[in-house]
């Protein structure tokens, strides 16, 4: 009697068998190298967030120092209209598939600086696409993570092999 | 010293180069007589304010009268003074970065944010914003553009509450 389990496939005859799109998934979601940079005092808690305490690497995330080598870029901070400019050059670098998480308020939305920021941006998502916006000010770690699995949540739906509906 | 020694003392080098507004522990110089009395402060055996503490630039909010306000501090004597000089739009003061240093970043910040010019300052050019912005930010009537380099910068946030 065959196991249709995927652990008893393999257990039977180390043969798998899967959609390739739910392979191809699984490795994306799971190597989300993201994007070293920070911006302002939310680049604190993503650095808590890399460290050994919340151990984003445990999801397969770890911190490229360029955006050709990244998968997922954290606007982790306030977004001036200098930097915006920056932001906005970084993310073309990056090589597909590419996607953004806006962490904390002001690059939500212009967080504190919303009423009277004549230099900050009024959301990053006026310059990149963002894929999912963490709430807080500044997030704290866990917050953070969630985002990242939201996102994973969000590639797993994804059918590269087949165009889009 | 204290603030009426400092003044007195002041007075002896150069008089009537100054003045005093009641209740206020502050010196009001007009800009022409700056440089002078800046020689003095630095000079001075019985002043030697060698450490410049801060330029704080202020806007009356009339439009016309703009302010720049000096904390200066001696290690050696221990003791402060602030001068202040009052100006109308346009007309320039006489840089200090000659005797302090320390006033270079705070000169451009002051042009940077409020738009006051100092004549003799080495590289007087904006530090925080960008080269090609346009106004000064902190002045009471400035006018947010509605772009910067075709990013937007929204004026109706009702959508947002």
């Amino acid at each position: 009697m065959m196991d249709p389990t995927l652990l008893g496939q393999f257990n039977q005859d180390n043969i798998v068998v899967e959609k390739l799109d739910n392979l191809i998934n699984w490795g994306r979601s799971n190597s989300l190298w993201f994007f070293q940079f920070g911006l302002a005092c939310c680049a604190i808690e993503m650095m808590s967030a890399a460290g050994p305490r919340h151990d984003l690497e445990r999801f397969g995330t770890m911190p490229r120092a360029t955006p050709r080598q990244s998968d997922v870029m954290i606007v982790a901070g306030t977004v001036t209209l200098k930097m915006a400019e920056r932001v906005k050059r970084l993310f073309e670098q990056m090589s597909d598939p590419k996607y953004v998480i806006s962490m904390g308020s002001c690059s939500n939305s212009g967080g504190p600086y919303w009423q009277h920021g004549y230099h900050v941006l009024k959301g990053v998502d006026l310059v990149v696409p963002v894929d999912v916006y963490v709430p807080g000010c500044p997030p704290r770690p866990e917050a953070l993570l969630q985002g990242l699995l939201e996102l994973q949540k969000k590639i797993k739906t994804e059918t590269p092999l087949r165009k889009q509906v | 010293m204290t603030f009426d020694e400092i003044v007195k003392h002041i007075e002896l080098k150069s008089a009537d180069k100054f003045s005093i507004e009641e209740g206020k522990s502050v010196l009001f110089i007009s800009p022409d007589n700056w440089e002078e009395i800046a020689a003095i402060l630095k000079n001075d055996s019985e002043l030697e304010f060698d450490y410049l503490m801060c330029i704080s630039s202020y806007d009356k909010g009339d439009n016309t009268i703009y302010g720049v306000a000096y904390n200066f501090y001696s290690t050696s004597k221990q003791h402060y003074l602030e001068i202040r000089i009052e100006v109308e739009d346009g007309i320039s003061i006489p840089s200090i970065t000659s005797l302090w240093r320390a006033a270079d970043w705070h000169e451009r910040e002051a042009y940077d944010m409020m738009g006051l010019k100092f004549v003799g300052h080495p590289d007087l050019k904006r530090i925080l914003l960008a080269d090609d912005w346009e106004g000064h930010p902190l002045r009471k009537n400035y006018q947010e553009p509605d772009y910067y380099h075709g990013l937007p910068i929204p004026k109706d946030k009702s959508y947002w509450e």
